[in-house]
């Protein structure tokens, strides 16, 4: 009895090990939300994170084909959805390229090495005439470039 | 006299319990009937917001142009195309000479001047995509990337094209463009990239956030011309519809029968 007894309350106490140390290494996980996005304020993204980390390429994929061929603009998933939410803005107000190494899928796509090809087509910033006409006028009567170099083959990761 | 009333209040009763019933059957019947007759007109109803349903083939888009009206000198319509579609953001590269680069870069409409030269009569008119009903384009591409809407747009999946150039070769109209280099600052709404063809899409976005017209067309009329009128060629009340009604209009290379959804008149 009393060896069942501690035998039972061994695997009680390597299972709340277990459980611990992937507590500590969950917390380990790099965060790749950056301070200062839409997104940082959020609990998670339009899924939860975990689905987000595993499907996102999935659900875009999807989405790209209803939006190209049977034009549905509306979706859940968007790749201007991502791009409005996790950009970020530096001191003056500029917001930096998406792709780029120290940004949300730049950074992340480092270090997963996954070549990211979205941005050699897609605006790496909201760039949208409509939305905030009078913010790229300044940007234009300032000088400031908005373009953002695409980052082929990995290069600059 | 109490016996009475209380009999007619059972008979106003009863009444009304039947007037519901009407009432429940007359609303659906004329909620199935609206819905059956009238999709067209439900669908500019909702219009303002992002498209959530596929595009059907109840619409067909499609401009008219009136060559009389297109005036010599004028490129209002291929300049708001260029700025709309982020086809201004390309440039020269160094190594390219003017003429190989004015003859290599992308170009959704080109200003084309005609002369009879017996009769030394000229005409200007715009040349884009023509939207063929039954697109050469689509038929030799081999990826699928270049395809017909289910509203008559013909345009590129920049995610399929791998750039082979085919559908440029099967045009008849020249009206497809490739890039040739790597672009920079692209549009949110138009997203464009190096190795892919790309030619008009009828402002697709616009389409598809129910706007009513193309940049070209906001162009022409903001000059005053008025030369393109954009609709809906399956509607036969459309602004478009009313206008080829009125106007002799033809299809360039009409013998090819590929029942272009672009139509001119006076050529």
């Amino acid at each position: 009895m009393a060896k069942a007894l501690l035998r039972a309350s061994l695997v009680a106490v390597s299972l709340v090990w277990v459980l611990a140390a992937q507590t500590v290494l969950a917390a380990e996980v790099k965060r790749y939300v950056v301070e200062g996005s839409r997104a940082a304020e959020l609990d998670s993204c339009v899924e939860p994170t975990e689905r987000m980390r595993r499907m996102h390429f999935e659900f875009i994929k999807h989405q790209r084909i209803s939006t190209v061929h049977q034009g549905i603009r509306g979706t859940k998933y968007s790749l201007e959805g991502c791009v409005d939410c996790h950009i970020s803005y530096d001191a003056k107000s500029q917001p930096q390229p998406i792709n780029r190494s120290d940004q949300f899928c730049g950074a992340c796509h480092a270090y997963a090495a996954v070549d990211l090809n979205c941005f050699d087509c897609h605006a790496s910033i909201p760039n949208k005439p409509d939305l905030d006409a009078e913010a790229q006028a300044a940007h234009r009567a300032a000088g400031v470039d908005l373009s953002a170099p695409s980052d082929r083959n990995g290069e600059g990761h | 006299m109490g016996k009475a009333t209380e009999m007619n209040d059972k008979t106003d009763r009863t009444d009304q319990a039947i007037d519901s019933g009407r009432r429940e059957f007359i609303g659906v019947a004329a909620g199935v009937g609206a819905a059956m007759v009238a999709p067209g007109v439900i669908l500019h109803a909702v219009a303002a917001t992002p498209r959530s349903q596929p595009v059907s083939s109840d619409v067909r888009w499609g401009l008219l142009v009136d060559t009389a009206k297109c005036a010599d000198g004028c490129s209002a319509c291929v300049e708001a195309c260029n700025e709309e579609n982020g086809l201004n953001l390309q440039t020269k590269p160094e190594r390219e000479s003017d003429l190989k680069w004015d003859a290599q870069k992308s170009v959704w409409i080109r200003k084309v001047k005609l002369q009879d030269n017996q009769t030394g009569r000229i005409t200007n008119l715009p040349m884009m995509c023509q939207h063929c009903e039954h697109p050469p384009c689509v038929d030799v591409c081999p990826t699928g990337a270049s395809f017909k809407r289910a509203d008559g747009i013909v345009m590129v999946d920049r995610h399929l094209c791998i750039g082979c150039r085919y559908c440029m070769m099967a045009c008849p109209y020249k009206a497809r463009s490739f890039i040739h280099d790597e672009l920079q600052g692209q549009l949110t709404a138009v997203p464009r990239g190096k190795g892919c063809v790309e030619s008009c899409n009828l402002c697709v976005h616009r389409r598809d956030y129910g706007e009513a017209s193309t940049a070209c067309v906001d162009a022409c009329a903001a000059e005053g011309h008025h030369a393109i009128v954009f609709g809906d060629l399956k509607d036969p009340n459309s602004p478009i519809n009313q206008k080829l009604r009125e106007l002799p209009s033809r299809q360039i290379r009409e013998d090819l029968e590929l029942n272009t959804g672009v139509r001119y008149s006076g050529v």
